[in-house]
């Protein structure tokens, strides 16, 4: 039966390099998967080419909820239903807080400015922010930012959220506050792919652990096995290198 | 007769200056006339440049490079004294406007251009991301960050366009310098040449200062 998010055959190309080399992947609905790997190995490649951020081989079709990742009219339809969050956060400057989480559902859902504003604010009271609704994120720390990001994301209601390495941008003390906020939405049944570097979050909230290696899925398995009886020697070095540091 | 009375002299300075206010006016319509249209030009031109199909690409930056190396007072000469042949007759202030807002249309997409290629990657690809279109991305996300990069060329380019006007004189358009030289010859005197020069400087150099100023605080604000 294919997936929430069903990807076949994913191949892509960054000129000669081939970067992912042909990725079968079904993601139910609500399910929670965490992508970890070597750097290099396509985890962003992957998750950005399920919200065609990067483009893709005609041969290869990506799905989300039954409609197709192609350019075009439909392109918006599947981004307005799959958030992103980054590691660098990309908040709009220019804009507050509350401004930034206001503007895409103002200009995609033709949402009115108050109730944009409101569900700003109960977002922001959500990630622990509410008091921050008038600054610039420049005026924030990383972590604050990187919750406002998560806001902004949730403010178009997504069924899908995915997030490249959330935390690798942020200072060490910061990385729980927004482990915390990730943590909490995995029980609300959205559908998670997580890039992350987090082990134990992985081990605690994943649904699936999937591993990558050279542009392939080398293993899938519920972060129990995963973790404790990794079937395939790549994926044993790779947990061996990470766990001991 | 001293240096004084040849270069300052109050009293021809006196006579002529309705005559100098006469120009100058017409020297600012003319001015804020072609930068305005510049700018409109100049954007539609970048957004050609960066985001149409490759040949309209291809076409907008010959445009932009052949009217960023042509002399302006060749242009100008052409548009006022060749395209009458064709059939195209302009009145001096149309053929001056014409030929200033084409080459300040090629300088203002280059400046819009470099301040949007200046927005990180990551501001196109959390917008997109949204699910916001091209002309929103540009309108709610991208141009207003680029804006405040880009207020100092702009303003740099202005003063270059009102400086420009003054080769108007050259197709009898009655701007401030036609107006000094003209001034100049009824009087005998070089004074009106001066007081337009004064003219010129009161109202640029402010804005020369002004490029400075934003252009160090937008510096401080990168570091
Ligand atoms: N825009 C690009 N142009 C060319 N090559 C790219 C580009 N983006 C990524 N690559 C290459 O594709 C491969 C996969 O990159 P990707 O960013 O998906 O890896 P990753 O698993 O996310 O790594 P990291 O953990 O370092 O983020 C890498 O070898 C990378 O050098
Ligand atoms: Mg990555």
């Amino acid at each position: 039966m294919p997936g929430y998010i069903s990807i076949r055959n994913l191949q892509k190309y960054y000129g000669h390099y081939h970067a992912l080399r042909g990725i079968d992947l079904e993601i139910a609905r609500g399910e929670v998967v965490c992508v970890v790997g070597p750097s290099g190995s396509g985890k962003s490649t992957l998750i950005r080419c399920i919200n065609r951020l990067e483009d893709f081989s005609t041969e290869s079709a990506i799905h989300v909820d039954g409609v197709p990742v192609l350019p075009g009219a439909n392109l918006a339809k599947v981004r307005a239903e799959v958030g992103m969050v980054f590691q660098s956060f990309n908040l709009f400057p220019h804009l507050t807080v509350r401004q930034n989480i206001m503007l895409a559902p103002r200009r995609v859902r033709g949402t009115t400015k108050a109730a944009a504003a409101a569900q700003a604010d109960q977002l922001l009271a959500r990630v622990g922010l509410a008091s921050q609704a008038e600054k610039y994120p420049s005026g924030l720390s990383g972590g604050q930012q990187q919750r406002v990001a998560i806001a902004r994301a949730l403010a178009m209601e997504p069924q899908v959220l995915l997030f490249d390495e959330p935390t690798s941008a942020l200072d060490p003390e910061m990385v729980g506050e927004v482990l915390d906020v990730m943590r909490d939405l995995a029980q609300t049944g959205v559908t998670m792919v997580v890039v992350t570097h987090e082990m134990g979050f992985a081990r605690q909230v994943a649904d699936r652990v999937i591993f990558m290696d050279g542009g392939e899925v080398i293993e899938s398995a519920p972060p129990d096995a995963f973790f404790s009886a990794p079937r395939e020697t790549r994926t044993r070095n790779f947990l061996h290198a990470v766990l001991d540091h | 007769m001293d240096l004084f009375e040849t270069f300052f002299n109050l009293e021809v300075l006196a006579r002529s200056f309705p005559m100098l206010l006469k120009g100058l006016w017409l020297t600012l319509e003319l001015g804020a006339a072609s930068i305005l249209a510049g700018l409109v030009l100049g954007l539609g031109l970048c957004m050609m440049r960066l985001y149409s199909v490759r040949p309209v690409q291809i076409l907008t930056r010959i445009y932009i490079d052949v009217f960023r190396s042509i002399p302006l007072l060749v242009l100008l000469i052409i548009v006022y004294y060749a395209l009458p042949f064709v059939g195209v007759r302009l009145s001096p202030f149309a053929s001056a406007m014409t030929a200033l807002t084409m080459v300040s249309g090629a300088y203002t997409a280059e400046i819009f251009r470099s301040g949007i290629e200046a927005i990180p990657k990551g501001q196109f690809e959390a917008a997109a991301a949204l699910g916001l279109g091209h002309r929103q991305t540009m309108v709610d996300v991208i141009l207003p960050q680029s804006i405040r990069m880009v207020i100092p060329p702009l303003t740099n380019n202005s003063i270059n366009v009102v400086k420009d006007t003054a080769l108007a004189s050259v197709v009898a358009m009655p701007d401030l310098l036609k107006q000094a030289t003209q001034a100049q010859a009824l009087a005998a005197n070089p004074s009106p040449l001066i007081g337009a020069a004064a003219i010129y400087l009161a109202f640029l150099l402010p804005l020369v200062l002004l490029v400075s100023r934003l252009e160090r605080r937008l510096n401080r604000g990168k570091a």
